[in-house]
C-alpha cells in the first residue's frame, strides 16, 4: 500500500510536470490579461521541436532549448493576434492550436518511431535517500526539479517585483496601467511569449522525459486542462503546483490500476482527468470569480 | 452616400478581402512546403485535380461537405449570440452513439419507422452532449469553450469504450467496431456516388437556420442578444434560456451529422468516423462569419481541401496535415482581418 | 489663511489663458481664463455640461486644447499627455478612481512611484504612507486591498498617490459626490492642511454649500465659458445660483398642470424599496413613491444618486434588497423583466445607445424590440416588415427625424436621433407606465419641445410617467409632482408650483437639509 502510494505520488510529480509548466505559463499570460488556449499548441510544438532537435543532436538539453524557442514563437503569434490586431482571444488561441497541430504532424511525421536520448535522471545526492519521501521527491529528471523551482520563482516575480506589479496591473485595469505610464502592449507581449516558452518546455518534458517518443497530437488536451487549472489555482503559481500534482497523480493512478489488472476499462480511466476538470469547474461555480484578473472578465463572460 | 459605400463594403468588399486573404494563406503554406523541399505548385495541382478532376472527386467533396455544413451550423447558431461552441466533434459522436444504439436495438422495425427514429436519436444525442456545457454555463458560469473542448475527449473515449466493449461486433476478430447496421437503418446513396441523404439534412438545416434567423422571433431575439446583450436583457429577452436553446439546437445538428456518418458512410460505429469534422466545421463557421450561405460555400471549399488532402497523401506522400495547415492559416488571416467589430465571449 | 485674491502676476501660480476645446458638434470650452494662486483652494463651479471636466482634463494633459496656454509658476507648459502633467507637478483625482481594486494600497502607490530597483519595497512605501498619514491625516492601511476600503479611504489613497508622485497642483473632480457626510468633513480637513503646506487645489463641483465651506475663490462656468470669478467672502448663495443657472427663460407653466389630485389609480407604487449598492456607487435606501395614471412624477437629482438603480429595480433587472414594487396593484418585486414589461411598462434608458438598441440591427428591427409579440405574431413567421416600416415611417415623419432609410443600422445614427427613436418606440406602446430617463438629452430646442408635447399627450391619455432628469426647467415644466433623490434616498417631495427651481437645486446639491422640505400636505407619498 505504501509502495503504491509512493509510486502514485512520484508518478504524479513526473506526470504533473508538463501540466505544471503549461499552467505556470498560462498564469503569467492571464495575469497580464490574455487568455491563451493555444497552450495546447505550444505544448505540441515544444514536444515536436524538442524531439526533432534531440533526435539529430542526441543532446536533450539542446532539445529543451529548441522547445522553449518554438513555444515562444507560438506565443508570439498569439500576442500579435490579440495585442496588436485585437482579435478575439479565445478564437485566436484555437486557431493557434489548429495551426500547431497541423505543422507538428507535418514536420514530426518522419520521427514517429525514432529513439532518442531522454532527459537524464538525476537523483539529488543525499536527499534521495531520505526515508519515505526520498524517492518520491528526489529521483527525477532535471525538468521536474526545474518546474518545482520555477513555481516559487514566478511567485516572487509576480508578487514581489515591480515587473510583476506592472504585469498584474495591465491584467487588472489596462487603462489605469496606461495612465501610470506603463507600456501595456509590450508587457502583454512579454507575458504571452513567456507563457509560450513555458508551454514549449512542457512539451519538451512530455516528449523527451515522460513519453520519450513523438506521437501526433500527444498533448491530448493537457493544454486545456492547464487553462482550467489556472482557474482552480485562482491565478496563483504556488497553488498551481497542488493542482498539477493532483492531475499528475490521476495520470499515474491510471497506470497503477492498469498494471494491477483491475477490471476497469482503460477508456474510463482516460476520461478521468477531463471529467475531473469539468466537475471542478462546476463546483467552483462563480465562487472564485473574484480572484480573476478584471481584464479577463470580458473574455470569459461575454453573454449572461 | 455613406450608406451606399457601407453597402458596397459589406456585399462586395468583404468577400473580396476574404478571397485575397485566403490567397495569402496559400502563399504562406507554399513557402512552408518549399522550406521542406516540396513543390507547392505540384501540391496545389494535385489538390485541384483530386477535387475537380473527376466526377468521383467532385462527389467526394460534397460527401465531406455534409458533416462540415452541419457542424458549422452547430457552431454558428450559438455564435450568433456570442457563444463559442467548439464541441462539434463530441456532439457528432454523441449523435452517432445514440443512432447506433437505435440501429442495434430497434433493427427489427421497418425502415420507414426506423430511419426517422434514428434521425431523432441522432438529434437527441448531439443535443445531450451540448446540454452539459450549456448547463454549466447557465448554472455556474463555466466558459463554454473550455467545457466543450474537454467534453470532446470524454465523448470520443466513450465511443472507444463502447465499440471495444458492450457494442463490439463478436465476428470482428478484435477490430474495434460494432456489427454492421441492418439494411433498414441505412440512409440512401444517390447517383451511384457516396453522396447520401445527409445532404438533405444539411441543406434543410442551413435553410431553416437562415429562415429562423431572418424570419422568426427567436432568430430576431438571438441577433439582438449577439449585438447587445444589455439591451436584450432590458427588453425582457431571457438570456439564460437562449444559452440552453442555441447550444442544444446546435449540438443536435452536429449529432445529426454523426448519425448520417454511421448510417450512410460507415454503416457501423467505429473510432475515427470523423476526421475532425467537428473542428473543421468550427473553422467553416468562422470563415463564413457565421452566415448561412457562407457556410455552404466554405464547407465546399474545405471539402475540396479535405479531398485534396487525401490525394496529396496518396500521390505525393505529403501528410494530410498539409491541408490542416492551410485551413488553420486561413482561419488566422480571417481572424486578423477584422471583418466585424470585435466581439468578446 | 491665504484668502487674498491674486491680483497680479506675482501671486499667480497656475494660469490658464484662452483655453478653447471643441469636440465634433460641441464647443466644450470657449476662451477660458483662470488664475489660481499658490496655496489656494479654488472652486470651479458649474452644472453638468458646463465644461468643467473638459477644462480639467485639458489641464491634466488628457486632451490638448484647440487654443490657449497653460503656465505654472510663470513657465509655459506644453502638456501632451497625463505623464507630462505629472512631471510638471499637476495631479488629478478623477471621479472614477484610477485605482486597481484587487491591489493593496501599497501596490497601487508603487505603481506610480518612479524609482529604481526591481524588487518591490513595501517597507519604503509604508514609511512614506506613515509620513503623509501623520502630516495630513491621510492615514490608510498599506496592506489593505483597495476594494475593501470605503470610498473615502480610496480617495485618500488617490491623494497620497499624487503627493508621492510630487504633484503641487491637485485637481479634484467632484470629490464629494461619492462621499458620506462625515467623510466630506474629513476631506475638507485634509485639504486645509494641504493648503497650509502650499499645495494648490482645484476643487471641481456643483455643490454650493461645499464651495462656501472650503473654497478661497470661486470660478463659475456656464455653457463652456467663465461667468465670473469671485472670492468666497464676497459670494452669497443666491448670487452663485444666478451665475450657475443663468437667466431662466420661463418655459415653465407653458403646459397645463394637474393642480388637483389626479383621479387615476396608482399605477406604480414603491414601498421602502432598497437596493444594495455596487462597489463605489449609491444604492437605494427605503425609497417610497407612487405614480398615478395620468400623472407625471419628476425625479430630480444629480446623476449617480440612485437613478440607475431605481430604474433597474422597477424593470426587474436588479433584485431589491428590501421593499416592494407594485404595478397596478400587483406585486412584481420578484417578477422577470419580460413579465414586468408585459404589464405595460416602457422605458427610455439613461444610455440609449448602450442600453436601448442593438446598434448592428436596422432601425426597423430596433423599433419593434419592445413589442416583439405584437409585431411578430406566430413566432415571427407572419411578420409584415413592409407594414411595420410604413407605420414607423409615418411616426418618424411626424416627429421630423431625418433618417435616410429604415434599413440602415441604428449604430450609424447620431445620439440625438437614437434618443428620438427610443422616445417614439416607448410612446407607441401607449404604456401604462413610462420610465423616462433624460428624455430630451441630446435634442435641439424644436425636438425638445416636440418630445415634451408627446410626453404630455401620453400623460393626458392616462399614462403614468416617472420622469428622471437633471434639467430643472424640464422637470418644472412637465411634472405634476416632484421628488428629489439624493444619495439614494428621497430628500423631498412637493408640487412644482409651490417652490422655486433654486430651492430644488439647493436640495439636489445637498445645500439644503431634508427637514426644510418636508412633504407638502397634498403629497401622496406614503411613508415620508
Amino acid at each position: 500500500m505504501l509502495a503504491m502510494l509512493q509510486s502514485v505520488l512520484g508518478g504524479g510529480i513526473r506526470a504533473g510536470t508538463p501540466i505544471l509548466y503549461a499552467t505556470l505559463g498560462e498564469v503569467i499570460s492571464e495575469r497580464a490579461g490574455v487568455v491563451n488556449l493555444g497552450v495546447e499548441g505550444g505544448i505540441l510544438v515544444g514536444a515536436c521541436a524538442g524531439f526533432i532537435t534531440t533526435a539529430h543532436t542526441q543532446n536533450p538539453m539542446l532539445g529543451i532549448a529548441a522547445a522553449a524557442l518554438a513555444g515562444g514563437l507560438a506565443g508570439l503569434v498569439h500576442a500579435f493576434m490579440v495585442v496588436t490586431l485585437r482579435s478575439n482571444q479565445i478564437a485566436s488561441g484555437l486557431a493557434l492550436m489548429f495551426l500547431c497541430l497541423g505543422v507538428t504532424s507535418f514536420v514530426g511525421r518522419p520521427y514517429v518511431a525514432v529513439k532518442i536520448n531522454a532527459v537524464p535522471q538525476a537523483s539529488v545526492p543525499g536527499l534521495s535517500r531520505l526515508p519515505l519521501v526520498g524517492t518520491v521527491l528526489f529521483t527525477h529528471d532535471v525538468l521536474v526539479y526545474g518546474a518545482y523551482l520555477l513555481a516559487p520563482l514566478i511567485w516572487l516575480l509576480l508578487f514581489h517585483t515591480k515587473w510583476g506589479l506592472a504585469l498584474r496591473a495591465v491584467g487588472e485595469r489596462p487603462a489605469v496601467a496606461y495612465a501610470s505610464g506603463l507600456p501595456t502592449s509590450l508587457i502583454q507581449y512579454g507575458a504571452v511569449v513567456s507563457g509560450g516558452v513555458l508551454s514549449g518546455i512542457a512539451g519538451a518534458h512530455l516528449s523527451l522525459a515522460y513519453a520519450r517518443s513523438w506521437v501526433e497530437g500527444m498533448s491530448n488536451g493537457r493544454g486545456f486542462i492547464a487553462v482550467a487549472l489556472v482557474i482552480f489555482a485562482t491565478w496563483h503559481p504556488l497553488r498551481s503546483v497542488v493542482g498539477a500534482v493532483v492531475f499528475g497523480a490521476v495520470f499515474a493512478l491510471q497506470l497503477q490500476i492498469q498494471a494491477r489488472g483491475v477490471a476497469l476499462s482503460p477508456y474510463f480511466l482516460d476520461m478521468t482527468p477531463y471529467l475531473l476538470t469539468l466537475v471542478g469547474l462546476l463546483l467552483m461555480g462563480r465562487a472564485r470569480r473574484h480572484a480573476m484578473p478584471e481584464g479577463l472578465r470580458a473574455v470569459f463572460e461575454g453573454v449572461t | 452616400m455613406a450608406s451606399v459605400a457601407r453597402l458596397v463594403d459589406s456585399r462586395v468588399l468583404i468577400p473580396l478581402r476574404l478571397l485575397g486573404l485566403t490567397a495569402l494563406a496559400f502563399v504562406a503554406v507554399g513557402a512552408f512546403l518549399l522550406l521542406f523541399g516540396r513543390n507547392p505548385i505540384e501540391a496545389y495541382g494535385v489538390i485541384f485535380k483530386g477535387a475537380f478532376g473527376s466526377g468521383y472527386g467532385l462527389s467526394e467533396v460534397v460527401v465531406r461537405a455534409i458533416p462540415l455544413m452541419l457542424c458549422a451550423v452547430a457552431t454558428a447558431i450559438p455564435a450568433r449570440m456570442g457563444l463559442l461552441n467548439v464541441g462539434g466533434e463530441g456532439q457528432l459522436h454523441g449523435g452517432a452513439m445514440a443512432a447506433t444504439w437505435g440501429a442495434l436495438t430497434l433493427g427489427a422495425l421497418p425502415r420507414g419507422a426506423l430511419l426517422p427514429g434514428l434521425v431523432i436519436l441522432g438529434l437527441l444525442g448531439g443535443a445531450a452532449a451540448a446540454f452539459v456545457p450549456a448547463f454549466l454555463r447557465w448554472a455556474a458560469g463555466v466558459n463554454e469553450t473550455i467545457s466543450t473542448l474537454l467534453l470532446n475527449y470524454v465523448i470520443v473515449l466513450l465511443v472507444e469504450y463502447m465499440v471495444r466493449g458492450p457494442w463490439k461486433d463478436p465476428m470482428s476478430y478484435n477490430w474495434p467496431f460494432t456489427p454492421e447496421f441492418p439494411e433498414s437503418a441505412r440512409l440512401s446513396f444517390y447517383w451511384g456516388t457516396r453522396i447520401h441523404a445527409g445532404l438533405w439534412f444539411a441543406l434543410v438545416a442551413i435553410t431553416l437556420f437562415y429562415l429562423a434567423l431572418r424570419r422568426t422571433r427567436w432568430g430576431y431575439e438571438i441577433r439582438v442578444i449577439g449585438d447587445n446583450p444589455d439591451a436584450a436583457a432590458r427588453a425582457g429577452i431571457p438570456l439564460g434560456r437562449y444559452v440552453l436553446l442555441t447550444m442544444c439546437v446546435g449540438g443536435a445538428l452536429a449529432g445529426l451529422a454523426g448519425m448520417a456518418e454511421v448510417c450512410a458512410i460507415q454503416s457501423r460505429l467505429r473510432p475515427g468516423i470523423s476526421t475532425g469534422f467537428g473542428y473543421t466545421g468550427f473553422l467553416v463557421s468562422w470563415l463564413a462569419l457565421h452566415h448561412p450561405l457562407g457556410i455552404v460555400v466554405m464547407a465546399l471549399l474545405l471539402g475540396v481541401l479535405s479531398v485534396g488532402g487525401d490525394m496529396v497523401q496518396i500521390s505525393l506522400g505529403l501528410p494530410y496535415a498539409t491541408v490542416n495547415i492551410i485551413m488553420a492559416l486561413i482561419f488566422f488571416v480571417v481572424l486578423g482581418g477584422r471583418f466585424r467589430k470585435s466581439r468578446s465571449g | 489663511m491665504a484668502v487674498e485674491a491674486p491680483s497680479d502676476g506675482d501671486h499667480v501660480y497656475l494660469r490658464l489663458e484662452g483655453i478653447t476645446k471643441s469636440f465634433p458638434g460641441v464647443v466644450a470650452n470657449c476662451g477660458i481664463n483662470l488664475d489660481v494662486g499658490r496655496g489656494e483652494i479654488h472652486a470651479v463651479l458649474g452644472e453638468n455640461g458646463a465644461g468643467k471636466s473638459t477644462l480639467m482634463k485639458v489641464l491634466y494633459g488628457f486632451w490638448q486644447p484647440d487654443a490657449g496656454t497653460i503656465s505654472v509658476d510663470g513657465k509655459r507648459l506644453d502638456l501632451r499627455s497625463p505623464s507630462d502633467a505629472i512631471r510638471a507637478g499637476i495631479g488629478m483625482v478623477f471621479q472614477s478612481f484610477m485605482l486597481i481594486p484587487a491591489f493593496s494600497v501599497a501596490e497601487n502607490i508603487a505603481l506610480t512611484l518612479p524609482g529604481s530597483g526591481v524588487l518591490l519595497s513595501v517597507s519604503a512605501i509604508r514609511a512614506r504612507l506613515r509620513e503623509f498619514g501623520s502630516r495630513y491625516g491621510l492615514s490608510v492601511e498599506a496592506d489593505a486591498k483597495v476594494w475593501q476600503l470605503s470610498v473615502g479611504e480610496q480617495q485618500r489613497v488617490e491623494i497620497v498617490k499624487l503627493l508621492v508622485s510630487g504633484a503641487r497642483v491637485l485637481i479634484l473632480d467632484e470629490p464629494t459626490s461619492v462621499l458620506a457626510p462625515h467623510e466630506v468633513t474629513k476631506l475638507f480637513e485634509i485639504l486645509q492642511t494641504l493648503r497650509r503646506d502650499g499645495y494648490t487645489i482645484l476643487f471641481v463641483t456643483h455643490k454650493l454649500n461645499e464651495v462656501m465651506a472650503i473654497a478661497d475663490r470661486i470660478t463659475v462656468l456656464r455653457k463652456g465659458g467663465v461667468v465670473g470669478t469671485l472670492p468666497r467672502a464676497g459670494a452669497t448663495l443666491p448670487d452663485l445660483v444666478d451665475m450657475l443657472l443663468g437667466e431662466r427663460e420661463l418655459r415653465a407653466g407653458s403646459f397645463e398642470r394637474r393642480d388637483h389630485e389626479p383621479g387615476g389609480r396608482a399605477v406604480l407604487e414603491l414601498h421602502d424599496l432598497s437596493v444594495r449598492s455596487d462597489r463605489g456607487r449609491t444604492g437605494l435606501a427605503r425609497v417610497s413613491l407612487r405614480v398615478c395614471a395620468g400623472e407625471i412624477v419628476g425625479v430630480a437629482g444629480v446623476t449617480g444618486n440612485g437613478q440607475t438603480e431605481l430604474g433597474e429595480a422597477i424593470l426587474g433587472l436588479r433584485r431589491p434588497a428590501g421593499g416592494r414594487v407594485v404595478l397596478d396593484g400587483v406585486d412584481v418585486t420578484r417578477r422577470s423583466t419580460a413579465a414586468i414589461l408585459a404589464q405595460g411598462v416602457a422605458c427610455i434608458p439613461e444610455d440609449p445607445l448602450r442600453m436601448g438598441v442593438a446598434p448592428g440591427l436596422t432601425i426597423a428591427e430596433n423599433m419593434v424590440l419592445d413589442e416583439r409579440a405584437r409585431y411578430m405574431p406566430f413566432g415571427g413567421l407572419l411578420t409584415d416588415w413592409r407594414a411595420i416600416r410604413r407605420e414607423i415611417e409615418l411616426r418618424v415623419e411626424n416627429f421630423g427625424i431625418a433618417i435616410p432609410r429604415l434599413s440602415v443600422p441604428v449604430g450609424t445614427l447620431s445620439g440625438g436621433n437614437v434618443q428620438r427613436l427610443l422616445l417614439l418606440r416607448a410612446l407607441a406602446r401607449k404604456p401604462r407606465l413610462l420610465v423616462a430617463f433624460y428624455p430630451t438629452r441630446g435634442l435641439d430646442i424644436a425636438a425638445t419641445r416636440m418630445a415634451q408635447e408627446l410626453l404630455m399627450v401620453s400623460r393626458n391619455g392616462g399614462a403614468a410617467t416617472l420622469l428622471i432628469s437633471e434639467d430643472l426647467d424640464e422637470l418644472f415644466a412637465l411634472s405634476d409632482r416632484l421628488v428629489v433623490l439624493s444619495r439614494g434616498a428621497v430628500a423631498g417631495s412637493f408640487r412644482p408650483g409651490e417652490v422655486e427651481t433654486v430651492d430644488v437645486g439647493l436640495l439636489m446639491t445637498g445645500a439644503a437639509k431634508r427637514h426644510e422640505w418636508q412633504a407638502s400636505p397634498a403629497s401622496s407619498i406614503p411613508g415620508s
